[in-house]
């Protein structure tokens, strides 16, 4: 038996799994999300990653950014990595891409405030 | 040289902005006041995500959340006034004279209604039992977030936190991400005071860990923290002399609280309730002062930006309405397991079909019924699996104009 919090919303069921694989039974959760996260807790946890990037903009020096998706938690430490070189020199705008993930996963790093803009 | 208006909105976070949006769609004009730079407030600096669930059906980032609202805000007339802090409010026969401080110099507004949108603030360590000298380090865990997402500079590279407030819980993990230690998180109560996800998130996917009963008693250091003493707390709430140990670190971060700012609201002669520390309010926020509303954390400190957001919208609407007349009350009563409920009365003449209510639970309980009542009917009734102080409840109950509104709580076997 395993127990995880469920994060996908604010209620935080407690979840409770019952055997493995395709057979593990879930229970605790208040709606089908729930069950869907256990499943991915169990063979592949993944994590929206939320941070700041450097700018090279006086009035602004951090923008903030996040993982368009969810990616791997084990890609966390890499993604902050590359998160740790980025200068942004453009204006970019909330929900544009800052840089590709691709070194690390799937996704992109997206600006997530007009700061640098309005 | 003045402005007239309708509804004056004090505050640019999350409550203002709704505020001043729904306020604007009810006809009325109105001025927005906001001390910083920019609007959005704590939101600016919130970058991690879990906001907008409730209202976008997505999980946003705080500044995300903010761009939504300034985006409906630049649709409006709004007139924004910002690195404008309100200095005094008077009794007007409009209204309300305010006496603003600009970067321009001194203005007056004149306003028929205010909303009060002023957020809350941290507890301090002035506030919290802690011996020893004030050195550099010791932080609160909203400054600590300011320094790292807004300015780019971490507090310290050796933290300890104390107090599992969800502020705390989100910088462990912040702080972790950016390279620096977090030793742990001491929490001089038995349970967490933080929500079960951010436990989860923010300390236990990062292994950092949480100690319950235990406190922070005494702070070592001069210029900068070197260390400080950890005890371990009685069922008494009070230090246990002989279990003592000490851990070195050069920033103690407390997150022990937040208290609503309601600084402004005390001068207007506005009545607080001795629980959420914010107004007495009724169902649109308005206090017992005429024509003076609160909303979001200002009215009581809030979990989830999105009811901050709905607060905000129907202060807004309600003081873009507000006309003096005779008004008539039912207060609200929770019973002794409810920490409290909010609002505390409702005005029966501005009654809509469904009333919303929010508590939150004195202690932690399983399954558990939640019976609101008026004159004795039952109105409403919801079982929950589990509540939690830390987790604030909402219903919308069909409340009307016959009588006292009284919430029990059933503890189910
Ligand atoms: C660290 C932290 C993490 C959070 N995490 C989440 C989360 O994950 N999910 C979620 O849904 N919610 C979260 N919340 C809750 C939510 O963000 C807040 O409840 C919400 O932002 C409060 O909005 P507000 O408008 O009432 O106050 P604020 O955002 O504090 O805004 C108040 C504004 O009023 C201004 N002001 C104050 N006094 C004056 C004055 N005298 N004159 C002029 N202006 C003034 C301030 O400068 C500020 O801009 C979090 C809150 C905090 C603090
Ligand atoms: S199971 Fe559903 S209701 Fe419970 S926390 Fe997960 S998403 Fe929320």
């Amino acid at each position: 038996m395993r127990e995880f919090i469920c994060i996908t919303c604010p209620t935080g069921c407690h979840l409770t799994v019952e055997g493995s694989g395709d057979e593990a039974k879930v229970s605790g959760n208040e709606c089908k999300r729930g069950e869907a996260f256990a499943r991915a807790e169990l063979t592949c946890p993944t994590r929206t990653i939320c941070s700041t990037v450097r700018t090279a903009f006086g009035h602004a020096p951090m923008l903030p950014v996040r993982t368009d998706r969810e990616v791997p938690k084990d890609c966390i430490p890499a993604v902050m990595r590359l998160i740790a070189n980025v200068l942004v020199k453009e204006p970019i705008a909330c929900g544009e891409t800052v840089i590709p993930l691709d070194p690390v996963c799937e996704g992109t790093l997206i600006a997530t405030s007009n700061l640098l803009v309005r | 040289m003045s402005v007239q208006c309708g509804v004056c909105v004090i505050g640019g976070g999350p409550a203002g902005l709704a505020a001043a949006i729904a306020a604007e769609k009810e006809g009325a004009k109105v001025v927005l006041i906001e001390r910083e730079a920019r609007l959005g407030g704590i939101l600016k600096q919130c970058v991690h995500d879990g906001f907008g669930l409730v209202r976008f059906g997505e999980k946003l980032a705080g500044p995300e959340y903010a761009e939504r609202y300034l985006d409906l805000l630049k649709k409006t007339t709004v007139h924004v006034m910002l690195h404008t802090f309100v200095d005094n409010i008077r009794p007007h026969a409009m209204g309300w004279h305010l006496t603003v401080v600009t970067s321009e110099g001194m203005r007056h507004i004149i306003a028929s209604a205010i909303v009060l949108a002023t957020g809350c603030r941290e507890r301090t360590a002035r506030q919290v039992a802690i011996h020893g000298t004030r050195p550099a380090g010791l932080i609160t865990a909203g400054a600590a977030q300011y320094y790292t997402n807004i300015l780019g500079q971490l507090p310290g590279r050796r933290c300890v936190i104390l107090g599992s407030g969800d502020i705390g819980l989100i910088m462990a993990r912040r702080l972790t991400l950016e390279g620096a230690q977090v030793l742990g998180v001491y929490e001089a109560k038995p349970v967490p005071s933080g929500l079960p996800r951010n436990i989860a998130q923010c300390l236990n996917d990062f292994g950092i860990p949480l100690h319950l009963s235990k406190t922070v008693t005494q702070v070592f250091g001069s210029e900068r923290l070197e260390a400080v003493e950890i005890a371990e707390v009685g069922s008494n709430m009070q230090p246990v002399n002989s279990v003592r140990e000490r851990v070195a670190c050069d920033a103690l971060i407390l997150s022990v609280g937040l208290i609503p700012e309601n600084e402004l609201a005390e001068t207007l002669g506005v009545e607080l309730h001795p629980v959420t520390k914010g107004p007495l309010c009724d169902q649109n926020g308005m206090t017992n002062v005429p024509g003076v509303f609160s909303c979001g954390n200002a009215a009581h400190v809030n979990d989830l930006v999105d009811y901050v957001s709905e607060s905000g919208e129907s202060a807004g609407r309600a003081a873009a309405r507000y006309a003096a007349k005779e008004r008539a009350y039912l207060d609200i009563v929770p019973d002794s397991s409810f920490l409290y409920a909010f609002p505390q009365r409702v005005d029966v003449t501005e009654l809509g079909e469904k009333t919303v209510l929010f508590f939150r639970s004195r202690d932690e309980c399983d399954r558990t019924r939640v019976i609101v009542k008026q004159n004795g009917r039952e109105l409403f009734k919801k079982t929950y699996r589990k509540l939690r102080p830390p987790e604030m409840e909402r219903v919308a109950v069909p409340i009307t104009a016959v009588g006292p509104v009284t919430l029990e709580m059933e503890v189910l076997s």
